[in-house]
């Protein structure tokens, strides 16, 4: 072309993906939802790591929040009640080089999934969930969740919600090889962003739970934090979540908490005055099932077939 | 103490003594943990490697520690030994070893011995410290006598203290060494076999073993009066032995699946055992999951991000697994279910046989879940129908269930030795562009198939979901979506059914009666048909290997017959209950697919059937026709 010499010619151009290449179908999700201000998060940062969209997997179960993949533009897997955890472990276990982004909501993650949440914590395989939790069953119109606060109404529980909610934090700090435990809220935007983006840098299970609001069927319910920023404790530390001047200004009740000091994270977690938000444990040395899975991948058919024909050997007579 | 080899005297035939019989049917009994099992398996491995077609069946007891000395207790193992090819379990036995009267009456109990069989009684029980036992095993004897058993009392105890110093340990080997001296066994066969078995346990344990082994042949030949010989036929063709769970395992193997994904459940789970131990040298893995749902959730996982995985479970966990399997018709996942069948109801008979499972393996799921089921008949098909279940999951792009059950899975068989060719090893995943104009589910009018992205592929991103959906995975409630995406999903069935073969009746093809079976009851009813055909009765069989969809041809070769029935091991009603009678499973099916009026015989005894209630079955129904239509003709 133009005569120009082979080596003149510029470097072929790696492509950017802009916001567009990551949006899926039209959200369906009330005006309003938390669920909106997580997918909007979820876009940027994957648009600003630049994340092949055919590398990323997102995973679900049922309900508001699993909706999710439908509404981003990668590969997606919305599945069965409960079974968020189960299916993205599955993914992981043939596929070390996909993102996998795990979206579930209370009533998925803390309820009839929750053998699976104690579980997946404890294989620590890599990739992010996100527990939208916003204390309530939305897409059923109204039930109690696990986190339904005492008293509460619901349609299951017109009067009140008889028992004390379950915490999500506490529980999944207390499983061993927790590796990533970290709290959000979806009316901070940036802090929801840092956050991501610090779960998904973490190599292992990275635990998001991220207060939301249901301005439909809980509409108000975080008002009180909102209104009252005393009532949030914003975790900082220089191994925690990078926070910007607009966090520090929203959450001005700011303490240092290493996240190495699991005692220090299950005493903010447990704290029923306040809230946490920041990163309240990291372990980058827990164990991972992702070694044991990964063992043999790409193993070449005729070194299967020859492995498969010693085994015969085994039990010819 | 020096260990003999294999010399003149111990392992040379006698044959001015020995009986030549086509087969026979061997039981050892102990209590449980005093190695009958081994014993028996070992005794069927020696025979098959002499050339003896075998089958082998364990006898489980109940608990896993049940009261010594307890019919309840009885653990041990059925060797069929025979002349060519052995397909099942047989009628009666017809040698007996017992380490104790009381094991020995439940297999009484049961009707498995033939009157007039040996029985080697273990004779250390007489001499007792405890009075209960001594007038207890003085009355047995007297009582097995009265019945017509031969019993030689044996001083088994006595004869392995000669030898090593726990006896309780030593049994079963002493006793492995008399039995190859009635069958004339080569003993140095059971010398390579104890090498390999205690290699780790270091050549003190294999010299003891060896030793007992030894003692127990020169016994039985210093004191037993029995010889049998069991001719060999000649095969040139290499030959494995092994039990149908090791088939499954080393199958999923020669499929090229990577993944089994399992949760711990009677009688499926030695088949992930095997695979835990061996998977690994083709880059394998089982994933132990925390319950049967996650487990087969882990391995939609897998399937999903492009490589077929297997979950192998039985009753109970099938049940909790269909949820998923509903999804991965919905979602259009390939994935194969092992069900290794055990007794239901509910947890039922955990370690017996039963095919119970066939209605809800077609049928447990929300909503109409098409898939495919298929049966292997015998341990070689438990091998061969993984790699065509896995070919089919995939080309056919949903689940494969595969039924097998408690008599192939723990049964051991030999059969001839698969060719592995590499064909059958799962390729790897497909990384390349989605560069066709291609939806992840277009499906093909005719056929229902439809070509789907795996992740990574640019440009082939989609949503995988189990709600309702159209060509491009979007949910979609629209009434004629639905209507059309439920009828590809179907067709798949009827577009594989056109690729089956119509199966072969076995025997004439036409007659009074055709015996219709599917599963582990195909030696059995063989053997059953080719007994009354040798009466001179017109009778024929008939073994599916596909449940759904079914093979074609069925209702054609059914009209070539007066009578057609089941023979199932599932529950059903006699005839006598005339209109409100339940039928057995099959036999449902095949009455709404042929509209012929199919008859079924089915039993729970949680046990293999044997050809002859198969044959006196027959013969009854038969009989009953006859003089129902010599009625009408009055």
């Amino acid at each position: 072309m133009y005569e120009l010499k082979q080596d003149w010619m510029p470097p072929e151009r790696p492509q950017s993906y802009c916001l567009e290449d990551y949006e899926g179908g039209a959200p369906r999700w009330c005006p309003g939802c938390g669920d909106l201000a997580v997918l909007s998060a979820l876009q940027r940062y994957v648009r600003d790591q630049q994340l092949p969209p055919e590398k990323i997997v997102v995973v679900s179960g049922i309900g508001c929040s699993s909706r999710l993949p439908h509404y981003v533009k990668a590969y997606g897997f919305h599945g069965l009640h409960g079974r968020a955890l189960p299916v993205a472990c599955g993914v992981r276990s043939r596929r070390p080089d996909l993102h996998l982004f795990v979206a579930t909501g209370d009533g998925d993650c803390c309820a009839i999934g929750t053998a699976h949440w104690i579980h997946a914590i404890r294989y620590n395989m890599n990739m992010t969930v996100m527990l939208l939790d916003n204390n309530i069953y939305g897409l059923t119109k109204m039930q109690s969740s696990p986190t339904t606060g005492k008293g509460h109404y619901s349609n299951t529980h017109p009067g009140g919600a008889p028992l004390s909610a379950i915490n999500p934090l506490l529980t999944t700090l207390s499983i061993t090889n927790a590796s990533f435990v970290a709290q959000t809220a979806d009316w901070n935007p940036p802090h929801l962003y840092a956050t991501l983006a610090a779960a998904h840098a973490h190599k292992g299970l990275s635990f998001v739970r991220v207060l939301q609001r249901c301005p439909h069927f809980m509409a108000g319910y975080f008002d009180e934090l909102q209104k009252d920023p005393s009532l949030v404790r914003l975790l900082t530390h220089e191994n925690g979540i990078a926070v910007d001047p607009a966090v520090q200004k929203a959450f001005p009740n700011r303490v240092e908490h290493d996240p190495g000091d699991l005692a220090g994270a299950m005493k903010f977690a447990g704290d029923r005055e306040t809230h946490p938000i920041g990163l309240l444990y990291r372990n980058d040395q827990a164990e991972s099932y992702d070694t044991f899975m990964a063992s043999g991948l790409g193993t070449p058919a005729n070194v299967k077939v020859a492995a498969i024909e010693r085994e015969l050997d085994r039990f010819t007579i | 103490m020096s260990v003999p080899k294999a010399n003149e005297q111990a392992g040379t035939p006698r044959a001015r003594l020995a009986q030549v019989v086509n087969q026979h049917i061997v039981e050892i009994v102990s209590d449980s943990g005093e190695g009958a099992q081994t014993c028996g398996q070992m005794f069927g491995t020696i025979s098959a490697k002499m050339g003896n077609g075998v089958w082998t069946v364990e006898i489980i007891p109940a608990e896993i520690e049940p009261p010594f000395r307890s019919r309840a207790g009885a653990s041990g193992n059925r060797i069929r030994v025979g002349k060519g090819v052995v397909t099942n379990m047989g009628d009666q036995a017809d040698l007996v070893v017992a380490f104790n009267e009381q094991v020995l009456y439940s297999r009484i109990d049961v009707d498995a011995i033939a009157r007039g069989a040996h029985i080697l009684l273990e004779s250390k029980w007489k001499d007792d410290r405890s009075e209960d036992i001594r007038e207890a095993y003085a009355a047995a004897l007297a009582d097995f006598e009265s019945r017509g058993f031969i019993v030689h009392e044996v001083p088994m105890e006595t004869e392995c203290l000669k030898v090593v110093s726990d006896a309780r340990r030593g049994k079963n080997m002493w006793i492995l060494g008399a039995l190859s001296a009635i069958y004339e066994r080569d003993v140095s066969l059971i010398d390579a076999e104890l090498e390999r078995k205690f290699k780790r346990k270091g050549q003190k344990v294999i010299d003891s073993n060896v030793n007992l082994v030894r003692a127990g042949y020169d016994w039985a030949d210093a004191n037993i009066d029995l010889r049998y010989r069991i001719p060999v036929a000649p095969t040139n063709v290499p030959t494995v032995v092994m039990n149908g769970n090791t088939a499954v395992g080393l199958g999923v193997m020669a499929a090229g699946m990577e993944l089994c994904s399992m949760y711990p459940i009677t009688p499926a789970t030695s088949a992930s055992h095997y695979l835990a131990g061996s998977f690994s040298k083709v880059g394998g893995v089982v994933h132990q999951a925390e319950d049967e749902i996650a487990a087969i959730g882990f391995a939609l996982g897998a399937s999903y991000a492009g490589k077929t995985p297997v979950t192998i479970t039985s009753g109970p966990g099938l049940a909790l697994k269909t949820e998923f399997i509903g999804f991965a018709v919905m979602a259009e996942l390939p994935i194969v279910i092992v069900d290794v069948q055990r007794g239901g109801p509910s947890t039922g008979l955990p370690t017996r046989v039963e095919q119970g499972d066939l209605l809800a393996a077609l049928f447990a799921a929300p909503g109409d879940a098409p898939k495919i089921v298929m049966a292997p008949a015998t341990i070689e098909e438990c091998f061969h129908f993984m790699v065509t279940a896995r070919k089919l999951a995939e080309s056919f792009r949903g689940p494969v269930l595969v039924l097998t059950d408690a008599n192939l899975a723990t049964g051991q068989q030999n059969f001839p030795r698969p060719e592995v060719r590499e064909e059958w090893i799962a390729p790897p995943i497909d990384q390349s562009a989605w560069d066709r104009d291609v939806r992840p589910y277009d499906w093909d009018g005719a056929t229902g198939l439809s070509e789907r992205p795996v992740p990574g592929q640019k440009g082939g991103n989609f949503v995988l979901t189990g709600l309702a959906h159209d060509e491009n995975s979007r949910v979609a409630y629209e009434s004629a979506i639905n209507q059309h995406s439920m009828e590809a999903r179907s067709r798949k069935l009827a577009a594989l059914r056109k690729t089956l073969k119509t199966p072969d009746v076995y025997g004439d093809d036409t007659g009074d009666l055709l015996v219709v079976g599917w599963g582990s009851t195909l030696g059995a009813i063989e053997e059953a048909v080719d007994r009354l055909r040798e009466e001179g009765r017109r009778v024929s069989s008939l073994h599916l290997r596909f449940l759904s969809p079914f093979e074609p041809g069925l209702r054609e070769i059914f009209s070539r017959f007066k009578k057609v029935m089941t023979v199932e091991i599932n529950y059903s009603d006699d005839p006598s209950f005339g209109d409100a009678r339940r039928l057995a499973q099959l036999a449902w099916l095949l009455r709404s697919e042929t509209l012929v009026d199919v008859d079924c015989w089915s039993q729970v005894p949680g046990t293999p059937l044997a050809p002859g209630i198969i044959a006196d079955v027959v013969r009854s129904r038969l009989s009953e026709n006859g003089s129902a239509a010599a009625a009408g003709a009055r």
